[in-house]
């Protein structure tokens, strides 16, 4: 009846219990608050169904952040065993709760806190920017949205049901197989990876062709704001290379449930195939969370130095460059596979390659901010620490991309020291300045500056003390993914200054939360006009709130910088309305979410009928959302006026 | 009512949507076919392909789903002349004739697996059944897509939205019978070749 789920699965060492109990206390505390405010209603109807990318983004936004604490949370265990208990024998977090822990604190960041940050920000920003409405499949984008809820819904019941995989954020075989791992940890890695993983590939068709399609008239691709551009190559990758990650998890999932031998150690499997896969999927993946990225700050320089980009076409031709590029080096993850010296030598020189339209990135934002009236304010701080941190991280990855070097620090806290300052000062750090950047745009205030400043220093402050010793211990010999050392060894020195690093950034994180809270709290002082920075790009252009339809008027756009002309020359946006079609709300995303929850679960725990019927449920489901007949409503003319006087005031 | 350039651009969106999707399971089956290509000689003691392919069945198949095509392309020529009859006739015929290769893949796998010669048993036959079986599952999620296409014409008749999804429908089974024709080269010509 229900497969391999016991009473078993329940968690059994205190440490799991108190997160699974604290979890369901802090559910329990929200749902009865939804009761009892009878809120219930008003979140179905207005977020939940809803099918405006504006309120789609802003639910990636607080599932990215939520799943951003817990990945804290798990680093915070990890830092205190290799801080406090990793000489002693004795230790609250047995060897295999610690692989659990590095596993999902990988795999919640990157697929639950960095690519919900990514997706929620395109949804937010490119329908704005491009000057359109909407985008060009609401519902699928809805869809999208749900599945990356499945995703992280299976990914956090594996905490309290049964165990999640212990073997790594990319779970490797043969390690990854039933023969090493007969638990249903790598079960939950998979479906709920697979389950995400088609939300995001979704995604990445769906806004191609909003931007190929829906843009403004007059604005032709190299009229196109920089981060609509840095969209677009990220989301080619997804296309790319999401297809890979699919089949991948596909084949893996086909060894563990039905006895297959694709990457088995044994009857001709060939786990190095694996390796292969999974990186053709993972180098393309790094560049999908940083391309958005870079085109945050390519938004926000400009702005802060009141000046023009500088190289708009190097910018956009260097990330067309890194896109074909990052397709050829995945290679360069496992130099000390044994590809043999040559393989290694062109994957080692095009890694290298890569960095060229990197720098030359880095150097066109430098210049757009020569001579310009730079104001430092918190998005431009966060700029200003990507470039060092990344700089960091790029010139510690370049040294790695030399193979002889590699085989001394690959697996090492050198490498865990390199991708976390591209990670967290390339992806986090952009995603901050695009918080407090955007914030006002969509609430009508902006953010405390000087809590943001605070933070800010925290984070930074606490991100080179967790990290910079990591370099050394790497040279030091000391390996990723170790929850023991002899204490002879003399590193624990370092490992608690890491450790220190890491309450830094929780104080960072604190702060944070206080500085929203605070300017929630005061946001009559803190309130600004649509235009608070003095915006060049069309998102600037709306009224702040910004209205179920974006733009009452869809004039053609002559520049670049589309709002900045037209402020620069004081034209007047036309005010004939006509009548506007807006997709009703739909609540087919969240049920095929379900269904595909369902069906995720089943597989994990081989409940073989629930499978089967959530799986029909989902077919059925799909079927029917194509059949919709109510798909859209009309703002009439008249109502889009009453609206622009409403929220213009008198300027309408 | 919509005017025509609304109808043209959501023409335009939907089958350029569409085609982005082929692509990226396009970039599927590549995937499936590099780690075929891989295990291909992993047999692990097992059976080969030369072993165990019974070519005049594929070719059976071959020539089953490329008529299919045809006629689903008939089908769409029909739709523009508004034939009625005649494209139902057309569908009808595509949906006997993928049925029938899909009759045909699994009676192929039912016997393998009864000889003993399952996907478990080695890399190859593994790789063998996963790509040739991605390509049936598609077939079947056509062929349920073309009963939908039957259920919506006959309840509201030929909408712009049914010819949009009949376009797209006939996109998907070219589709496939492309990947079907790598496949009868890679797996099946390949593997009794020496
Ligand atoms: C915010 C502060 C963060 C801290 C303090 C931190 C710390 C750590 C630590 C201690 C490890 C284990 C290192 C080891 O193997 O010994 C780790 C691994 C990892 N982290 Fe983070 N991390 C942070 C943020 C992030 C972010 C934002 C991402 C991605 C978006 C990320 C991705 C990863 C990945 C992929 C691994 C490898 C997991 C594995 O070994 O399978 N981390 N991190
Ligand atoms: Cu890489």
């Amino acid at each position: 009846m229900f497969g391999r789920l016991t009473l078993d699965a329940l968690p059994h060492d205190p440490v799991t219990i108190g997160g699974v109990a604290g979890g369901t206390v802090g559910l329990l505390i929200i749902i009865a608050a939804m009761t009892y405010f009878k809120k219930w209603g008003w979140l179905w109807r207005e977020w939940l169904t809803s099918l405006d990318p504006k309120k789609i983004g802003v639910m990636y936004i607080v599932v990215a952040v939520i799943m951003l604490l817990r990945g804290l949370a798990d680093v915070a265990m990890l830092r205190a065993q290799q801080a406090i208990f990793a000489t002693s024998p004795n230790s609250p977090i047995s060897p295999d709760l610690f692989q659990q822990v590095f596993s999902a604190h990988g795999t919640i960041m990157i697929f639950f806190v960095a690519m919900g940050v990514i997706f929620g920000l395109i949804n937010l920003i490119v329908p704005l920017q491009i000057g359109a409405r909407d985008v060009a499949f609401p519902l699928l984008n809805s869809i999208s949205f749900w599945l990356f809820v499945a995703g992280m819904v299976l990914m956090n019941v594996s905490l309290g049901l049964g165990e999640f995989s212990a073997a790594g954020w990319l779970a490797y075989p043969p390690l990854s197989e039933l023969a090493y791992s007969p638990g249903t940890g790598v079960d939950y890695w998979i479906w709920s990876l697979q389950i995400a993983g088609v939300g995001s590939l979704l995604s990445g068709v769906n806004f191609l062709i909003t931007i190929f399609l829906m843009r403004r008239k007059g604005m032709t691709l190299m009229k196109m704001p920089i981060f609509v551009w840095s969209v677009v190559t990220s989301m080619v990758l997804v296309i790319f290379a999401f297809p890979i990650l699919t089949a991948t998890l596909a084949m893996l999932g086909l060894d563990r449930l039905l006895g297959m031998h694709f990457f088995t150690a044994d009857m001709g499997g060939n786990p190095m195939m694996y390796v292969n896969l999974i990186w053709a999927w993972g180098h393309p993946e790094v560049y999908i969370l940083v391309l958005p990225a870079f085109g945050v700050f390519s938004e926000i320089v400009p702005v802060f130095s009141r000046k023009k980009l500088f190289g708009y076409t190097s910018m956009v031709l260097a990330l067309i460059a890194i896109m074909i590029l990052s397709f050829t080096v995945w290679l360069h993850h496992f130099f000390t596979m044994g590809a043999g010296a040559n393989v290694n030598a062109f994957f080692g020189i095009m890694t290298m390659v890569i960095a060229v339209p990197t720098g030359v990135k880095v150097f066109n934002w430098i210049f757009t901010m020569f001579r310009g009236r730079v104001s430092f304010q918190t998005p431009m701080l966060w700029f200003m620490a990507f470039v060092a941190t990344f700089t960091i991280g790029g010139v510690t990855g370049v040294l790695m991309a030399v193979p002889g070097i590699d085989f001394v620090v690959h697996n090492s806290l050198f490498l865990v020291a390199h991708f976390h300052n591209m990670i967290i000062g390339g992806v986090l750090f952009g995603a901050f300045a695009a918080y407090a950047y955007w914030f006002p745009k969509f609430t009508g205030f902006r953010l405390h500056e000087g809590l943001g400043k605070v933070a800010f220093w925290c984070w930074l402050v606490g991100f080179l003390v967790a990290f910079l010793p990591l370099y050394a211990l790497g040279f030091m010999g000391a390996v990723r993914r170790m929850d023991h050392y002899d204490a002879s060894l003399g590193w624990q020195g370092l490992f608690i200054a890491a450790g220190v690093g890491v309450l830094i950034i929780l104080l960072g994180v604190f702060f944070q939360v206080v500085q929203l809270a605070y300017s929630v709290w005061k946001r009559k002082e803190l309130a600004v006009g649509p235009d608070p920075w003095g915006g060049r790009t069309l998102e600037w252009a709306t009224s702040t709130p910004i209205a179920e339809y974006n733009f009452a008027t869809l004039d053609a756009v002559h520049d670049r910088d589309a709002y900045w002309t037209v402020k620069k020359a004081h034209e007047k946006l036309s005010a004939q309305y006509y009548d506007i079609h807006v997709p009703n709300n739909s609540g087919y995303g969240a049920l095929i979410g379900a269904a595909a929850l369902g069906v995720g679960f089943a597989l994990i725990w081989h409940i073989w009928w629930l499978a089967g019927v959530s799986m029909i449920a989902l077919i059925a489901l799909v079927i029917s959302s194509t059949q919709r007949t109510d798909v859209e409503h009309v703002i009439t003319a008249r109502e889009v006026a009453l609206t622009e006087k409403r929220l213009r005031g008198k300027r309408a | 009512m919509k005017d025509a350039v609304e109808e043209k651009f959501l023409f335009n969106k939907t089958t350029i949507g569409f085609w982005l999707y082929l692509m990226t399971d396009c970039i599927l089956f590549a995937s499936l076919f590099a780690t075929f290509a891989v295990l291909r000689h992993a047999t692990a003691g097992g059976p080969s392909g030369s072993q165990i392919f019974e070519m005049p069945l594929v070719m059976a198949e071959t020539i089953i789903l490329l008529t299919s095509s045809f006629t689903c392309g008939l089908a769409l020529v029909a739709l523009k002349a508004r034939k009625i009859t005649q494209m139902v006739v057309a569908l009808a015929s595509t949906y006997i004739l993928g049925a029938a290769f899909l009759t045909i893949e699994i009676s192929e796998f039912a016997k393998l697996i009864g000889e003993g010669n399952g996907p478990a048993h080695s890399a190859f036959l593994s790789a063998f059944f996963t790509l040739v079986g991605t390509h049936g599952l598609h077939i079947f999620m056509g062929l349920l897509w073309l009963l939908v296409l039957v259920a919506m014409l006959m309840r509201r008749g030929i909408t712009s939205k049914w010819v949009r999804q009949m376009t797209l429908f006939a996109l998907f089974w070219h589709f496939l019978d492309l990947v079907w024709i790598f496949i009868f080269t890679v797996v099946y010509l390949m593997g009794v070749a020496k």
